[in-house]
């Protein structure tokens, strides 16, 4: 990071995206969306498959295993998203640095 | 939007993996060209919030829900290049981590909401934008592109449904671009509340804008 004002940057959209995934994502609507209605009302929605079983996933359906209230299992799936996809971009960052001082 | 799994066949699902697979090279090839430690970053602030902001499903009439894609957002604040990849990372996290979206319809998630919802909503902004830099067009231009890059892509999920055979293709058509219209006014009004956050406090970081806007 270049200036202070960068680093600034950064963190409040670090924040903002903890504060979203963690604290309001508990409060959103649990209606079907788009397409889940469109294949509800046209009658294909049992078309939907499992091919991978759920088991493997990490967190299925944004539901953090291990806690029993609902709140938290929202929440720390949240909190994994945000902090995963940061570790994904935080790798190509030391990547890119390493590389860097290659040359 | 995510499609699930079972809902497109084997030859749709390979033949859009395969255009998003040549969308993404392409796309992690130009963002090469102006790769800084800053670019990175905020490529990474931008996918976090944007997952953050797909987890808010928001009610519209009928019982259905919505939520942001985000495609637009991206795609105006870091260029259409850098926005594919930050869109194409939150889907993959969700796909193999969070259930949402199937693995083999993955392709075709991609395709729709990655490159045709950032390049589609980039070409609209860019269009109406280069008219004029007032304030007003700008924000037009990001509203229009934010909700067309939401009906475009649940067009061609519809396309895609209607290609494997899942339902018939005209009514698949009307149903999901109709009630995506509805959603893509959500789309439009959180992308704009978004960047007019960004302009008033960093002007500068939304990339695609060159110069002040009078």
């Amino acid at each position: 990071m270049t200036g202070r004002q960068n680093y600034t940057f950064v963190l409040i959209g670090i924040i903002a995206a903890l504060i979203i995934a963690m604290f309001i994502s508990v409060f959103a609507s649990s209606f079907p969306d788009g397409l889940e209605k469109v294949a509800e009302n046209l009658g294909f929605i049992n078309k939907a498959e499992q091919v991978v079983p759920e088991s493997a996933f990490l967190i299925p359906d944004y539901v953090f295993g291990g806690v029993e209230n609902e709140f938290w299992q929202t929440s720390l799936a949240g909190l994994s998203g945000v902090l995963i996809i940061l570790a994904v971009f935080g790798a190509v960052y030391l990547i890119y640095k390493a590389a860097g001082k290659k040359k | 939007m995510h499609i699930p799994d079972g809902f497109v066949d084997l030859k749709t699902a390979i033949s859009t993996g395969v255009v998003s697979a040549g969308g993404l090279a392409a796309a992690i090839y130009k963002v090469k060209s102006y790769f800084k430690a800053k670019v990175i970053a905020l490529m990474g602030v931008m996918s976090a919030l944007i997952f953050a902001l797909q987890m808010i499903n928001f009610s519209i009439p009928g019982g259905t829900s919505g939520h942001l894609l985000g495609g637009a957002l991206a795609a105006i604040v870091l260029g259409p290049s850098a926005g594919v990849v930050v869109i194409v990372v939150v889907l993959i996290v969700q796909a193999f981590i969070f259930m949402d979206g199937g693995i083999i319809a993955l392709g075709a998630n991609i395709f729709n909401m990655a490159i045709i919802g950032v390049y589609g909503s980039y070409l609209i902004y860019w269009l109406i934008s280069k008219t004029s830099k007032s304030r007003i067009i700008f924000f037009t231009a990001v509203a229009l592109a934010s909700w067309i890059s939401v009906v475009v892509a649940s067009f061609f999920a519809a396309l895609e449904l209607g290609i494997s055979g899942t339902y018939a293709m005209g009514t698949t058509l009307k149903a999901m671009t109709g009630i995506h219209a509805i959603i893509g006014i959500g789309e439009a009004i959180i992308t704009v509340a978004v960047i007019a956050f960004i302009n008033k406090v960093r002007p500068d970081l939304i990339l695609t804008r060159k110069g002040d806007l009078r």
